[in-house]
């Protein structure tokens, strides 16, 4: 009964408006008021704006905006170009990925070492992270081309070079390499921050128990840095699908279609054909493979991450 | 709906522009016209004339955009979709039916003929067809450019092969001779022959090879692809054979510049003649096309002005438009830009303003180039089927291509667009 009163007697209390609690949830917003306004106005009107313009037929030129439901949709779905687009990004995703998280992981576990001068190595290593890709992009394209760098040091060993931005199975591939040279620096970072994370004691204890370099690496650094090779991994796969730069300087989409990428391919439909209602289409449709491909992934982590703060 | 819609594509436009960095310069009376060079000397006599209409209207200025030309038509369609659309534009002939069957394009006619001293009838009516719809002009051409031939002498000379010119004296200026010129001097390590801007992707400037075999990417009325025609295929069986037999022409991913004094012979339009060098400057010469199996032909290139039709002030921009393109003006861009205009197509009155070139050179290249041309290939949707045919393409360029089967998968997969 006491209690009862109790109660009944602390609600009758006046609360304060400005309490502690209100106070902080007030300065916590503000705080992240600015992130906020960016992201409403900078990601989440555009990408609600992309999928109502999916719905319209849009041409710039007569300047006409008509509401076309799902025929986007359906042209999608029939779209002839779409198998070899699709295969196109499967390619290079798929290279991009494996070789740039081997490279980057190889290049790590090489650097950590201490050893005089290794700063400037990993400089090095990094340092085409800040290069502005447009810029490499183009330098790369003068060593592609058939009279060009590469072949003519090729040509030195007396070897003749393909014309590497010209043949199909060529081309792809080095638009891979290049773009694995642009930004291996940032994963390379990543693993070698991992790395230097695992406890040394570790390696003592399993040096004692006999195990091999491998052995060492396979149980005890790969299980310890799976949440970074996670981390990596979707930032590397978000990344390879939304590769442009390089391919609209260096090849076009060409040879043939073999190196029209989705992001490409929207830009040719959007910008350069002007079916905007279309191009907006395959954003939403670019835009449902990336959130499925980082969920999956994340779902996968409590197979692949066997550590995990 | 349609008051959501509008509301929803401005504020989409707003987002663009915003993200973009974009910030509009709505100032009521500043015009801006979009080109695709960046060339002092067209700059400068863009800026010239600008300066003639800004004396007699002290109240406007007028900006000159230039954008590249690979994305030229990209960047200003990108800019109509972000509600920042020019006032004027200078439009590529490939592009006209889209622009002028698209509605974008505020009609001229009236203000034409109510700017004084015009003189509408002096423009030659063949040539405004492209530009016209339904008898009302959309676009004003100012530049009717015929393909020519560059020709650097000493490198010729020093292949001891035979030049243009002594080949046109000996009446045996045709393709054969000409490319047996280039792979004379593509055997010396410079480069032959350069189609200029084709970078074998730019496949419409080969038109200016193949229209000497009476070949044509599609029907004169645009319906039906004619790729797979014998006259393509031979006309395409040629360039291949140049490329990769005979060392003529520099294959695909190689990067040479006539200009720079690295290829013989160079197949451009004269605007192109402000690129000739003035230090190192070799013997140059500027020749009509080869004539082909089909006989002597010519091919022109087209720019017409247009003023847009969502423009704040496009009656004003009109009235620049036909300042820009009067009488007095077309002489000065005759420098450059050879006018359509009857009373400026002779050579003497293109020889005051063009000091490059010779009065023969005038007669033969540009007059009657002018004359018998024909215009470079355009077709309403022409970016999407100019990439489907890229794409194609090449399968042509690369040794041992099955040439008349990469043609009729052309074919195939552009059939439907023509139809359209």
């Amino acid at each position: 009964m006491s209690q009862v009163s109790h109660v009944v007697a602390k609600s009758d209390r006046p609360r304060p408006l400005w309490t502690i609690k209100r106070r902080d949830q007030i300065a916590g917003m503000l705080f992240i008021a600015p992130q906020l306004t960016g992201i409403i106005v900078f990601v989440l009107i555009p990408l609600g704006l992309v999928f109502w313009y999916s719905l319209h037929e849009w041409n710039v030129l007569a300047n006409s905006f008509k509401f076309v439901g799902s025929a986007n949709y359906k042209t999608l779905l029939a779209d002839p170009a779409l198998p070899e687009v699709l295969t196109a990004t499967g390619i290079f995703s798929a290279g991009l990925v494996v070789f740039n998280m081997s490279l980057a992981l190889l290049i790590a576990v090489l650097l950590n070492q201490k050893l005089w001068g290794i700063v400037v190595f990993r400089t090095l290593f990094f340092s085409p992270v800040v290069v502005s890709l447009v810029a490499w992009t183009i330098v790369w394209s003068f060593l592609l081309q058939n009279n060009g760098g590469i072949n003519a040091v090729l040509q030195t060993m007396g070897i003749e070079g393909p014309n590497w931005l010209r043949n199909p199975s060529t081309a792809m591939f080095s638009i891979i390499v290049i773009q694995v040279f642009k930004n291996v620096g940032l994963n390379m970072i990543l693993f070698l921050a991992a790395l230097q994370g695992v406890p040394k004691e570790l390696y003592e204890a399993a040096r004692v128990d006999g195990a091999s370099a491998f052995k060492q690496f396979r149980r005890i650094t790969l299980p310890l840095i799976s949440p970074t090779i996670l981390l990596t991994s979707i930032i590397t796969i978000v990344g390879s699908l939304q590769v442009f730069a390089q391919i609209a300087v260096l090849t076009q989409g060409g040879p043939g279609m073999s190196t029209t990428v989705l992001v490409y391919y929207l830009y040719q439909q959007a910008f350069q054909f002007h079916f905007f209602g279309y191009g907006a289409t395959l954003s939403i449709m670019l835009f449902i493979i990336v959130a499925v491909l980082t969920f999956a992934q994340w779902q996968l982590r409590k197979r692949i991450v066997f550590y995990e703060n | 709906m349609k008051n959501i819609s509008k509301k929803l594509m401005a504020m989409g436009v707003a987002c663009t522009m915003l993200s973009g960095g974009i910030v509009s310069s709505a100032m009521a009376e500043e015009l801006r016209m979009t080109i695709w060079s960046a060339n002092e000397g067209h700059l400068a006599l863009f800026n010239g004339i600008a300066d003639g209409f800004v004396a007699s209207h002290p109240d406007v200025t007028v900006k000159f955009d230039s954008l590249p030309f690979s994305n030229y038509t990209t960047t200003v369609t990108t800019q109509i979709a972000g509600g920042n659309a020019p006032d004027l534009a200078w439009i590529l002939e490939t592009t006209a039916a889209d622009f002028v069957n698209s509605g974008a394009l505020y009609p001229l006619n009236d203000v034409l003929n109510a700017a004084d001293d015009y003189d509408l009838d002096d423009v030659s009516k063949p040539p405004l067809g492209l530009w016209s719809r339904d008898g009302v002009i959309l676009a004003m051409p100012f530049s009717t450019s015929p393909f020519a031939m560059f020709v650097n002498n000493d490198l010729i000379k020093d292949a001891g092969a035979k030049s243009p010119s002594e080949l046109i004296a000996t009446g045996d200026w045709n393709w054969e001779n000409a490319i047996k010129t280039a792979s004379a001097v593509g055997a010396t390590g410079k480069a032959g022959l350069i189609v200029r801007d084709f970078k074998y992707q730019n496949w419409k400037n080969l038109a200016s090879i193949w229209s000497g075999w009476d070949a044509a990417p599609w029907s004169a009325d645009g319906k039906d692809c004619t790729f797979a025609e014998p006259e393509m295929v031979s006309a395409m069986n040629f360039i291949h054979d140049a490329i990769f037999e005979k060392n003529a022409i520099p294959g695909p991913g190689e990067s040479v510049d006539f200009f720079a004094g690295d290829a013989a012979l160079t197949i451009t339009q004269i605007s192109r003649a402000s690129l000739l060098p003035k230090e190192n400057a070799f013997d140059w010469d500027l020749v009509p096309l080869p004539a082909g199996p089909a006989g002597e032909y010519s091919l022109i290139g087209q720019a017409a002005i247009g003023v847009f039709a969502s423009s704040k002030n496009a009656e004003l921009a009109a009235e620049f438009l036909a300042y820009m393109t009067n009488p007095e003006n077309s002489a000065k861009l005759a420098q450059f830009f050879p006018s359509i205009r009857g009373s400026l197509l002779n050579a003497k009155t293109l020889g005051e303003t063009n000091a490059l070139l010779s009065e023969d050179q005038l007669n033969k290249v540009v007059i009657e180039g002018i004359a018998k041309g024909s215009v470079i290939p355009g077709h309403t949707g022409f970016a999407q089927i100019e990439q489907i045919v890229r794409a194609g393409l090449d399968a042509v360029w690369v040794p041992n291509a099955d040439i008349e089967t990469a043609l009729a998968n052309v074919c195939s997969r552009i059939k439907p667009l023509l139809a359209r």
